[in-house]
């Protein structure tokens, strides 16, 4: 059975995935991945999940080009310009 | 996605996940390179293996261990991602032991005295850093991934290699006789490890971005880095031609192709010897194995 292995660097960071570890079981697995990617405390905690139960979602395609909610659909830059320039002339 | 629009997309930098598409020639090219450095992980250990008995001190038997312990981690970590490209572990390891696969030449060599355990640990381990640091950038992400972990130990592996050449160096005229010896052993093997001068647009495994430099760049890496270190010693490198270039280009005399291809495909000094003893320790264990998959079902 291959179990896939996240590990977290130090406490308070995002858990990253590591590797794998082939184990007969879940005693197994926690004993491979222990010695695989925390014996020298290089890892503050490891989440050790068989592969099946990983679920991969991967479809994201923006068929709408919908910027509006992205940082890429605002540029500000002339437009502040601009304001800035009427605000200086007077315009109200 | 076709093989063309592929080769472009790993050129242009682009990383290959396990079950993304990707051309037959592509995973078979990643299968030989990637298990040929599995195999050279595990076969790695035993030159060292032969002297945890003999090691000078409690603290070298421990630090000799540990990296035993690193590189053996290091195979299995490999053969995981070999395994997920679809070759079977236990088929690497059958064909390790018939000679069907191959392992780097360096590991084909008797160590003779603890000289050499310095030696390997600290530069036969730079060698194999330098071209372990250019697989950090390869276009297989898992193989990639896994680099991060064995770079990172192989930095302890060099360090525990230069204490123990300082140590000799700073010891007896026996002891720095021993490293010399060493040294001069050591050297031919050294520089064919990374391989013929082909060029970097000519090797396939360049050319899919499984590799991102050629063998002549990591050699001169190689050189760059690790003669100063040497001769700041006082020790020779016995190369007469060796020497570097007011452009910065390492100049030596060339290696011995021949031997290079005879001791990788199975004719080195000790290659009968060491497969002997992977196939034997693998029947020795096969009763644990049985057991444990047996517990589990």
């Amino acid at each position: 059975m291959i179990y896939e292995v996240f590990r977290q660097e130090r406490k308070g960071v995002a858990f990253e995935h590591a590797g794998s570890v082939v184990a007969p079981d879940e005693g197994f697995a926690r004993a491979y991945a222990h010695e695989q990617y925390g014996r020298r405390g290089e890892s503050a905690a490891l989440w050790v999940v068989p592969r099946d139960a990983v679920m991969e979602v991967e479809d994201f395609v923006d068929e709408l080009n919908r910027n509006y909610h992205r940082v890429d659909g605002y540029s500000l830059k002339a437009k502040l310009a601009e304001a800035r320039a009427r605000a200086a002339a007077g315009d109200r | 996605m076709d093989e063309q629009q592929f080769l472009e997309y790993v050129q242009g930098g682009g990383q290959v996940e396990a079950d993304d598409w990707m051309p037959e020639e592509y995973r078979a090219r990643l299968i030989k390179f990637i298990e040929m450095h599995g195999n050279s992980e595990l076969m790695g250990v035993l030159p060292e293996r032969e002297w945890i008995l003999r090691a000078p001190t409690l603290q070298r038997k421990l630090a000799l261990t540990a990296k035993v312990q690193d590189e053996v981690g290091h195979s299995q970590l490999i053969y995981r991602v070999v395994e997920d490209l679809g070759k079977p572990r236990v088929q690497c390891l059958a064909d390790l032991i018939s000679g069907k696969s191959k392992f780097h030449n360096v590991f084909h060599y008797p160590t003779k005295t603890w000289g050499d355990v310095g030696v390997i640990a600290w530069l036969v381990d730079a060698a194999a850093i330098i071209s372990q640091k250019a697989l950090l950038k390869c276009s297989y992400a898992p193989y990639a991934r896994i680099m991060k972990k064995i770079c990172w130990e192989e930095s302890f592996h060099i360090l525990h290699g230069r204490d123990v050449i300082l140590t000799m160096m700073n010891g007896t005229a026996e002891q720095r006789e021993l490293v010399q010896e060493a040294v001069t052993r050591w050297w031919p093997p050294l520089m064919q490890f990374h391989g013929n001068p082909i060029p970097a647009e000519d090797d396939p495994v360049v050319r899919w971005r499984i590799k991102t430099q050629g063998n002549e760049e990591a050699r001169q890496q190689f050189l760059d880095g690790y003669v100063p270190q040497i001769w700041e010693l006082g020790l020779t490198v016995p190369d007469p031609k060796l020497r570097r270039r007011d452009d910065g280009v390492w100049e030596y005399t060339e290696p011995d192709w021949d031997e290079l291809r005879s001791v990788v495909t199975g004719h080195g000094p000790r290659t009968a010897e060491r497969l002997e003893l992977r196939r034997a320790s693998r029947e020795e264990t096969d009763w644990v194995r049985r057991v444990m998959l047996a517990e589990a079902a």
